[in-house]
C-alpha cells in the first residue's frame, strides 16, 4: 500500500518538476541568449526578471483562442495534447537518485524499473512525433503541413542512428536494458562517455534532432515556414507545443546524463554512503544528477545561440550518410573489442 | 480480477478500433484508429508478460510504419471522402477472398479448446536476453532466413527509389 502511495507522490513530484524546469528553461534560454549576445534579457517582472515565466503563462492563457475555419477541430485539439503527453511520459523510467529510506523500508526513486527501460524511451520518442503530425495536418495550412512532414521524416531518420549508438551502450553494460542497471554499472568515474566517445557524440547530435532544437529546428524554421507545424495555433495550445519542447529538452538532458555520464553517480559516492545517513546521500545523488542535467540544458541553449540552422538536404545527408554508418561502425568496433579481449 | 477487467477493456478497445479502421470513411481516421489498435495489442502483450515484444511492437508498428502511413495519407491529401468506382468483378473477388479468410478464422476458432486453456509454461518470454538466446540457438535458421528476406526487401526499395542514371 505504502509503495503505491509513494509512487503516486513521486509521479506528482516528477510532473511538477518537469513543468517547473520547463518554465524556468524559457527564462534561462532568454538569459543565456542575452548573455551570448551581450544584452541584459528579461529583467522587469520580479527581481532579475524571475517572474517572467509566470507572466508568460498568464499571457498565454489570456490570449484569444482561434481554431481555423477549415481545420479538423478534434484533431487540432488532439495534436498538442499528444505532444505534451509523450513529453511527460519518459520520466517514468529514469532513476533519479539512490533510494530514500523511511522506517527501514527502501523506496527507489524511479517510478517503474522495467527491464526494457531504454526501449521504452525509444518507443515514447517514436510515438511523440504524432502530436506534431496530427497538429500540423489538422491545421489545414500548407506551412503547418510542411513543418509536420519535416518533423516526422527528421525523427525517423535520426532514430536509427540513436538506436545504434544505444546498442553500443548496452554492449558495454552487460546487455541490460534497464536504466537503473546502466546507471549502476557506471560507478565512480566509470562513465560510459569515456568508453563510448563516438557513440556519445552521435547520441548527442541525434538528441538535438529529436528535440527539434537548433541547428535542426527545421520543422519550425520561421524564416521559411512562418512557425512550422504550430503556425495556426494560438493561446495555450501554442503554449503546450512550446512547453512540451522544453520538457523534451529536459528529458533528453536527463537521458544523456543517465546513459553517458553516470546518472546520479559521482566519484566519492561510495565513501559518502558509508559515512552519512542514507537519506542525505540520496539527496546528494539527486543533486549530482540535476547538476549534469542543468549543464546539458545549458549546452542545448549554448548551441542554439551559436550554430546556424542546417539546410534540409544537409540534415538528411548528415543523418543517413554520416551518422548511421558511423554508429554502425561504432557498434561493430565495440562488439569486436569486447569479443577479442574477452571483456 | 483486475487483470480480467483490463483484458476485457483492452479487447473491447482493440475490436472497436479495428472495426473503425474498416468502416471509417476518412483515411486519416482509419490510420489513427489503426494506431490505437496497435497500442491495445501491445497492452495484450504486456498482460502476457511479454514486455519486450510489446515495446518492439510499438516502436516498429506504431512508431515507424504508421508514421510513414500517416505521412503518405497527408502528402497525397486523401482527406476528400471520395468513393472510387469499383467494378463488379472486383467486388465479387473481394467478397470471395474475405469469405475465405473468414472460413479460416472460423476453422481455427472451432479447433481451439478454450475451455481448458493453459497459460504458456515458458514465462520468461518478456526478457530480452531470453529472446536473444532462443533466437540465436534454437531458431537460428529461421532468423537468418528472415534477415535475408529483409535485406532483399531493402535492396529492392533502394532500386525502386533510385533515380534513372542518364
Amino acid at each position: 500500500m505504502e509503495i503505491i502511495l509513494f509512487k503516486t507522490i513521486l509521479v506528482l513530484v516528477l510532473f511538477l518538476i518537469s513543468l517547473g524546469i520547463a518554465a524556468y528553461s524559457t527564462y534561462a534560454e532568454r538569459k543565456v541568449a542575452a548573455f551570448l549576445q551581450d544584452r541584459i534579457g528579461p529583467d522587469r517582472a520580479g527581481p532579475f526578471g524571475l517572474l517572467q515565466p509566470i507572466a508568460d503563462g498568464v499571457k498565454m492563457f489570456l490570449k484569444e483562442e482561434i481554431i481555423p475555419n477549415h481545420s479538423n477541430r478534434w484533431l487540432f485539439i488532439l495534436g498538442p495534447c499528444i505532444f505534451m503527453l509523450t513529453a511527460l511520459m519518459t520520466s517514468a523510467v529514469i532513476p533519479w537518485g539512490l533510494p530514500l529510506e523511511f522506517d527501514g523500508t527502501k523506496y527507489a526513486l524511479q517510478v517503474a524499473d522495467i527491464n526494457i527501460g531504454v526501449l521504452y524511451i525509444m518507443g515514447v520518442l517514436s510515438v511523440g512525433v504524432y502530436g506534431i503530425m496530427i497538429g500540423g495536418w489538422a491545421s489545414n495550412n500548407k506551412y503547418a503541413l510542411l513543418g509536420a512532414i519535416r518533423a516526422s521524416s527528421q525523427m525517423i531518420s535520426y532514430e536509427l542512428a540513436m538506436g545504434m549508438s544505444i546498442i553500443s551502450i548496452l554492449l558495454i553494460s552487460d546487455g541490460s536494458l534497464s536504466l537503473s542497471h546502466i546507471v549502476e554499472s557506471q560507478k565512480g568515474m566509470n562513465w560510459n562517455v569515456f568508453y563510448q566517445p563516438l557513440g556519445f557524440l552521435i547520441f548527442l547530435i541525434c538528441a538535438f534532432a529529436e528535440a527539434n532544437r537548433t541547428p535542426f529546428d527545421l520543422p519550425e524554421s520561421e524564416s521559411e515556414l512562418i512557425g512550422g507545424y504550430h503556425t495556426e495555433y494560438s493561446s495555450m495550445k501554442l503554449g503546450l507545443f512550446l512547453f512540451a519542447e522544453y520538457i523534451n529538452m529536459f528529458i533528453s538532458s536527463t537521458v544523456i546524463s543517465c546513459l553517458y555520464f553516470g546518472g546520479y553517480q559521482f566519484p566519492g559516492l561510495a565513501y559518502l554512503s558509508a559515512h552519512l545517513p542514507a537519506n542525505v546521500v540520496s539527496i546528494i545523488s539527486i543533486g549530482a544528477l540535476f547538476t549534469k542535467v542543468f549543464f546539458f540544458i545549458f549546452f542545448f541553449m549554448w548551441v542554439r545561440w551559436t550554430i546556424p540552422r542546417f539546410r534540409y538536404d544537409q540534415l538528411m545527408r548528415l543523418g543517413w550518410q554520416v551518422l548511421l554508418p558511423l554508429s554502425i561502425a561504432n557498434m561493430l568496433i565495440t562488439g569486436g573489442v569486447i569479443t577479442f579481449f574477452n571483456l | 480480477m483486475e487483470s480480467t477487467i483490463l483484458f476485457y477493456l483492452l479487447s473491447a478497445m482493440s475490436v472497436i478500433s479495428a472495426l473503425f479502421v474498416v468502416f471509417s470513411r476518412s483515411p486519416i481516421y482509419s490510420v489513427l484508429s489503426l494506431i490505437v489498435c496497435f497500442f491495445t495489442i501491445a497492452g495484450h502483450y504486456i498482460m502476457l508478460n511479454a514486455q519486450f515484444l510489446a515495446i518492439i511492437h510499438i516502436i516498429v508498428y506504431a512508431g515507424a510504419i504508421m508514421v510513414l502511413m500517416l505521412f503518405t495519407v497527408m502528402l497525397l491529401n486523401l482527406n476528400q471522402e471520395v468513393s472510387v468506382h469499383k467494378f463488379n468483378l472486383t467486388k465479387l473477388m473481394a467478397v470471395f477472398t474475405g469469405g475465405l479468410l473468414f472460413l479460416v478464422i472460423v476453422a481455427s476458432v472451432k479447433s481451439s479448446t478454450l475451455a481448458n486453456y493453459q497459460a504458456p509454461a515458458y514465462l520468461n518470454i518478456g526478457n530480452a536476453e531470453d529472446i536473444g538466446m532462443k533466437l540465436f540457438t534454437d531458431y537460428l535458421l529461421p532468423f537468418e532466413i528472415s534477415s535475408v528476406l529483409f535485406v532483399s526487401a531493402m535492396i529492392s526499395a533502394v532500386l525502386l527509389a533510385k533515380k534513372e542514371i542518364k
